[in-house]
């Protein structure tokens, strides 16, 4: 599904990435956790195509195609997801309208006929009840005076509707209340398809009781440093980083 | 400027062929200020962006009596706006009032339409003596004097008292310059009686492939609590270039409401003025102008606030693509006896082109002390992150640069409170912006 190999990226020359290797396929979850600006989510920026990350070295397949070619755009028709940490907000833009512009680009991509008012609006329906926001968040513009928790909802309500191949969550669990946390994972875990693949960017725990993880890896100022299984999470829990970050730096001292 | 002597022959022939004193003496008193000033150049302060006198390198003349040709009355048909068979539909044809290609639709009780020359022969001939040629007083430029100096063939509009008209006044201004560069030169007089209700939109359309200019006049009278709105639509060819005026006088606790949206044109100058004369009035001013090609929009607007507690508020907003020039200067004068004023403006533009410019500059000019008067401009691009996010989602550059624009522009077509005409300005921009 998603094979990344040695990615190296500068944010305004200074290199962030520094060599980043994963293998995520078909079905799997994996987490990624780490402190504070150590690089989560500028790997997210850079699976995603966002223009100021510039790759130096290194490449991504995406479902057999090279990523790093695709504009933006496509990366997304191709079926690649990325929920935001920080969601924009577009004052005048319905998002409503939007979501319907976004799923008929990708039908188009894919060579289907753009769904009818019908079909679309029963399809929203269903995913609003599946990830239970309400009518009146999506007949606001993008995001404008959406709470934290709303705006979260926002994006697994797009995942949902988008039906992505590889889904990118960028803290997703953080500024939700516990009864959001719930009802948000439940969303995620009803979207997990033996297909459809999901990188959970997190630093807490309590989201992977919700989703399991296949895998966990501890991303450190640029580096995946320890991967592992669920367990892993556990320990990181209970001993915070220290343990792993302070035998790092002293081999980095060396 | 070449054709003085056209003009000066044409002036000639039009005031012997017309005894009408009212008329001939506003005339005489334009064309000595059009044959003293000539026409804008560069050097005014208030035309420092806008060229118009270069225009003047070819040769304009006015069109004949314009011959109805079917090409004439299919662009006519074109041209009609959304909701006209509720609408009273009044044509003028290469600046001339042409009652025969108009349909009235309200009852007389609400509405008069006579043309201007009839107006004076009636018993709206004081009405008109007083009110007609109030503009020159504010503007004294050649262009404005040009337009006076050959009033012809113009509009007179009248709303009775307390009449909440029902059908709005669009208004058609059609030119033919196949034959020849054509100068056409629109005038007209509203006049809105105390408590009246009025909604009038005005669009243009220049058909032919000769350079065409439209120097329009319009001045309107809006007398105590009479509520007026005003919409101008410019989607016409590069070729059709533009300079109006529209002067507007409140009297007590009168209501105006206007809105000028420009697309494609050539170079325009929209001057809009507003007269306070009494006190209590409030006053919303809107401008949208999308512009790209080599359209040249310049928007003026000048409110004169001489009395007290009169409320007034604009915002005047721009995109300027390619090689397109947008233009938003904003006068406020505050006389000494205009205590308690508010006005506020703001200008908030988007530049899409290195060759593309933007100018906006307030002109406050304030003589009382117990006024709030704020203005405020803005230039930028596309909000990049909300670019980022669309994209994120699968949506092509452009159409997500074309949401953008839409949003940008959505909240001055809200302002466009007649419903069928904000539809018909919904479609004229999504078709605006979706052949970049
Ligand atoms: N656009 C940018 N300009 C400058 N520096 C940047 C930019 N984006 C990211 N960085 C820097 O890159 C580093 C990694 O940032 P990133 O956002 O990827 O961290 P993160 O792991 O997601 O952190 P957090 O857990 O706080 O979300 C940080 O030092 C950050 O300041
Ligand atoms: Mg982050």
């Amino acid at each position: 599904m998603l094979s990344i190999k040695n990615i190296h990226a500068n944010v305004e020359g200074k290199e962030i990435l520094k060599g980043i290797n994963l293998d995520i396929k078909p079905g799997e979850v994996h987490a990624i956790m780490g402190p504070n600006g150590s690089g989560k989510s500028t790997l997210a920026s850079v699976l995603a195509g966002r223009e100021e990350y510039e790759v130096t070295e290194g490449e991504v397949l995406f479902s057999g195609k090279d990523l790093l070619e695709l504009s933006i755009e496509d990366r997304a028709r191709e079926g690649l997801f990325l929920a935001f940490q920080y969601p924009v907000e577009i004052p005048g833009v319905s998002t409503t309208n939007f979501i319907k512009a976004a799923v008929n680009e990708k039908r188009k991509y894919q060579g289907l006929e753009p769904l009818d008012a019908v079909a679309f609006l029963k399809m929203m329906k269903e995913k609003m009840a599946m990830v239970e926001i309400g009518q009146s968040l999506l007949s606001r513009s993008i995001n404008e005076g959406f709470s934290g928790g709303e705006k979260k909802r926002n994006e697994i309500f797009q995942m949902a509707m988008l039906e992505p191949k590889l889904a990118i969550l960028d803290e997703t669990d953080s500024g939700l209340d516990i009864d959001a946390l719930r009802i948000v994972a439940n969303g995620i875990n009803k979207l997990r398809t033996p297909d459809r693949s999901i990188l959970l960017i997190t630093h807490y725990q309590r989201l992977l009781d919700y989703i399991q993880p296949d895998y966990v890896h501890v991303l450190y100022k640029g580096r995946i440093v320890k991967s592992g299984t669920k367990e892993l999470a556990l320990e990181l829990e209970e001993k915070g980083y220290d343990f792993i970050t302070e035998s790092i730096d002293q081999s980095a001292n060396v | 400027m070449t054709n003085v002597n056209y003009f000066k022959d044409q002036f000639s022939a039009l005031q012997a062929s017309d005894p009408n004193e009212l008329l001939t003496g506003i005339r005489k008193e334009n064309f000595d200020t059009f044959s003293r000033s000539g026409l804008p150049t560069l050097r005014q302060e208030e035309w420092k962006y806008t060229n118009i006198s270069s225009l003047f390198d070819k040769d304009y003349e006015f069109a004949g009596d314009g011959k109805i040709s079917p090409s004439l009355l299919s662009s006519l048909e074109e041209m009609r706006i959304e909701g006209y068979q509720e609408a009273n539909e009044l044509v003028f044809l290469n600046g001339r009032y042409a009652p025969s290609l108009s349909a009235i639709r309200s009852p007389e009780t609400q509405l008069i339409v006579l043309p201007l020359e009839e107006a004076i022969d009636s018993k709206y001939k004081a009405l008109v003596a007083m009110h007609l040629g109030q503009s020159s007083s504010y503007i004294k430029d050649g262009i404005h004097a040009l337009n006076t100096s050959f009033i012809q063939g113009g509009l007179f509009l009248y709303i009775p008292k307390g009449q909440q008209l029902q059908h709005p006044v669009y208004i058609y201004h059609l030119s033919d310059a196949g034959q020849h560069h054509t100068l056409s030169q629109p005038r007209s007089l509203v006049y809105v009686e105390a408590q009246a209700k009025f909604q009038l939109a005005e669009t243009y359309r220049t058909i032919g492939s000769c350079e065409g200019f439209t120097n329009e006049v319009m001045e309107i009278v809006v007398e105590a609590d009479a509520f007026v709105e005003y919409y101008k639509i410019q989607n016409d060819g590069s070729n059709a270039h533009q300079t109006n005026t529209t002067h507007i006088r409140q009297m007590e606790k009168s209501h105006v409401h206007t809105v000028v949206l420009s697309l494609n044109g050539g170079m325009v100058r929209n001057n809009l003025n507003l007269v306070m004369d009494a006190r209590g009035n409030e006053t919303h001013l809107y401008g949208l102008s999308l512009l790209r090609g080599k359209t040249h929009v310049d928007n003026h607007t000048m409110i004169d606030n001489k009395m007290p507690d009169c409320y007034s508020n604009q915002l005047y907003k721009s995109v300027a693509d390619d090689a397109s020039t947008s233009i938003f200067s904003g006068r406020i004068i505050v006389q000494p006896d205009a205590q308690k004023t508010n006005a506020y403006q703001s200008s908030k533009n988007i530049l899409l082109s290195e060759l593309a410019s933007i100018n906006a500059k307030p002109q406050l000019e304030i003589f009382a002390d117990d006024v709030k008067c704020s203005h405020g401009c803005t230039v930028g691009q596309l909000d990049e992150e909300a670019l980022y996010y669309l994209r994120a989602r699968g949506i092509p550059k452009e159409n997500a640069e074309i949401l953008l624009l839409h949003a940008f522009a959505a909240d001055i077509v809200d302002q466009i409170k007649l419903e069928p005409l904000q539809k018909h300005t919904e479609k004229l921009i999504y078709e605006h912006l979706s052949v970049s």
